[in-house]
């Protein structure tokens, strides 16, 4: 079957983010399709490369960037969201004048377009978050 | 991308304390533009949302309320407003914001796009979704 994840909350406070990576590994490991996951509302802070969490504790982020590494997973941070929340690739950061972007390896920054293509396309979108 | 589907936005939460409202609506907007057939429903807290005379001066909030008015002209007609979610908080159709279309089909017409809703209708109108958007 082919999957959509949408992640709407971010990473740590909620097990949201961490519930929707344990369901797209376990998904792909059984032969399915991920089309796309797409971050939004708190979720984009996913997207962070900055997050540095305690040794013996899972970081959140770096699991999304290396599952998406392993299986070239197509990770979509909302920009509108991104923005409020201070998630930027170099050209966001650029066009915004920031000293640096932030954004985590694998992942990239698009619409909300993406988010109802993903709807389209996908057999099903999975919602993740209160 | 010829394909349709029904895309219901379950709207849940109060339009301040957090950014769900404003963010859903947000894509309602940019969902529009990609001729899916689309519903909204605005159900337990939800319903707060479309309430008249929203002021937000005093909390310093961006006061998003007006943006409803417009999901008419975006194509956006079928508003689904849960009955006993207005009840249980003492609120009447006559407290929401009266949101209209203009109905091309029948010269013009401006046409309510609200319509309430029992929990009866409601289930069936979640399981005819193809895609369900909880905010």
């Amino acid at each position: 079957m082919k999957f959509a994840i949408q992640i709407n909350e971010g990473p740590f406070t909620h097990q949201a983010a961490d519930t929707a990576y344990q369901f797209t590994k376990a998904a792909l490991e059984n032969g399915h399709e991920i089309f796309r996951v797409f971050f939004y509302h708190d979720g984009v802070n996913n997207g962070t490369m900055y997050g540095v969490p305690p040794v013996d504790d899972r970081n959140v982020s770096a699991l999304w960037s290396e599952l998406a590494e392993k299986h070239d997973l197509d990770l979509v941070v909302c920009v509108a969201a991104a923005q409020r929340r201070g998630i930027m690739d170099a050209d966001e950061a650029k066009r915004h004048g920031k000293g640096a972007s932030n954004i985590a390896p694998k992942f990239r920054i698009s619409g909300l377009g993406q988010l109802i293509e993903a709807g389209i396309q996908a057999d099903r979108l999975l919602v993740f978050g209160d | 991308m010829s394909v349709t589907k029904k895309f219901v936005y379950i709207n849940r939460k109060a339009p301040y304390g957090t950014v769900y409202a404003l963010e859903s609506l947000e894509v309602v907007l940019i969902g529009a533009a990609f001729e899916q057939e689309v519903q909204l429903v605005f159900v337990d807290d939800g319903v707060y949302q479309l309430t008249k005379g929203q002021s937000t001066e005093g909390v310093g909030m961006k006061n998003f309320s007006k943006t409803y008015a417009a999901l008419g002209d975006y194509d956006v007609n079928q508003i689904y407003v849960d009955e006993q979610s207005l009840k249980e908080r003492g609120l009447s159709m006559d407290d929401l914001q009266a949101l209209t279309y203009e109905d091309e089909d029948d010269d013009w017409a401006e046409k309510s796009s609200m319509q309430l809703v029992n929990r009866e209708q409601l289930a069936a109108l979640i399981g005819d979704a193809d895609v369900l958007l909880n905010f």
